[in-house]
């Protein structure tokens, strides 16, 4: 690729980024009432999209080679308990990461 | 002095929040600005494109773009596939970007996961001005991105440190965030949804493909359930 058709693939996937993330507030403007429809949507898809990233993260975990998922399973785990034990979400945070890269670096290595 | 005093009281509520960001997004943007130093890319490109782009995956991605050969509308396409989830952010930021001003469009501009995570869970407190303390969260995500890649695409080949597994901060500080929303929501049944139905299009789809069909599947079925929710929320 030349120099000028790099910085039209760059400019291509940055007008595409920008697309994806002005849209909604260009079709639906900050001066007119949201439709109902929309509301709804912005009331429960956070949740779901919530859970659709956690899912997103894992997507190269294979369940039936390698390590099968374990480390990530149990780290995952931790995270959960330290969570619902203190609510803190750095402690949560760190805590699961550092079992995880333990796991990784040491046991399933 | 009123207006300075309010802007260090919301960059102080903000900067907590964008700790396990700064690890994780350290960890992101020095493996990608390795990537292109190893790619065979001048240093200003991983800059650039970590500041105008912004958008993780998507900046993996272009580098295998921009070593195959030219095609700007496959380039297009992709990115819109693959950022499509940035709509669904979108709609649920309507209402707390309106009234944050010139701000807004930065706001935009720079929501990307872990953005528009923080900035829709975070309990901003009353006496912190909401579109501030989203500006510096942003701000600050942005920033931490970039000096990542920078770093990285220069000094990329003399880094030896074992960070194996530090990529996972990302999971944990979505899962976190999963279950705060999760102990005070009330549609419960749309965070069932936001498990499952991608993990049915992830064994089906496989890891490449599942997103778009993820995204599809999850809106059609919030759209049906709505009558029912809706019914609840009035009794």
């Amino acid at each position: 690729m030349s120099f000028v058709q790099r910085i039209i693939t760059i400019t291509m996937v940055v007008l595409g980024t920008m697309c994806t993330r002005f849209l909604p507030f260009i079709i639906f403007r900050a001066d007119k009432p949201t439709p109902k429809y929309i509301q709804y949507l912005g009331k429960v898809l956070p949740l779901a999209v919530f859970g659709l990233l956690v899912v997103y993260c894992l997507k190269d975990v294979s369940l039936f080679e390698g390590s099968r998922g374990i480390p990530e399973a149990l780290s995952i785990g931790l995270v959960i308990i330290l969570h619902l034990w203190k609510r803190q979400m750095l402690l949560s945070i760190a805590g699961g990461t550092l079992c995880y890269m333990i796991l990784v670096q040491t046991i399933f290595s | 002095m009123q207006n300075q005093r309010s802007l260090k009281k919301a960059f102080r509520a903000a900067f907590p929040y964008t700790i396990p960001i700064f690890a994780g997004f350290w960890f992101l943007s020095l493996t990608y600005g390795i990537l292109m130093n190893t790619s065979g890319f001048f240093f200003l490109y991983p800059i650039i494109m970590s500041i105008t782009i912004y958008a993780g995956s998507m900046e993996f991605f272009a580098v295998s773009l921009l070593l195959g050969s030219f095609d700007p509308m496959k380039a297009l396409l992709m990115t819109l596939m693959i950022n499509a989830r940035h709509l669904f952010y979108g709609i649920s930021m309507l209402d707390k970007y309106k009234g944050t001003g010139l701000k807004k469009l930065y706001l935009i501009f720079g929501m990307c996961d872990e953005s528009f995570s923080i900035n829709y869970t975070a309990d901003i407190p009353k006496d912190v001005d909401s579109g501030w303390f989203m500006f510096f969260v942003t701000l600050l995500n942005h920033f931490y991105w970039v000096s990542g890649a920078t770093i990285g695409s220069i000094f990329g080949s003399f880094l030896h440190i074992n960070t194996k597994g530090l990529d996972f901060v990302m999971t944990a500080m979505f899962v976190v965030i999963f279950m705060e929303q999760w102990l005070k929501d009330s549609h419960r049944i749309s965070g069932v949804l936001g498990i499952a139905v991608p993990l049915v299009c992830l064994f089906v789809f496989g890891s490449e493909n599942f997103l778009i069909p993820s995204m599809i599947m999850l809106l059609a079925a919030l759209t049906l359930i709505r009558g029912r929710i809706e019914r609840r929320e009035q009794l």
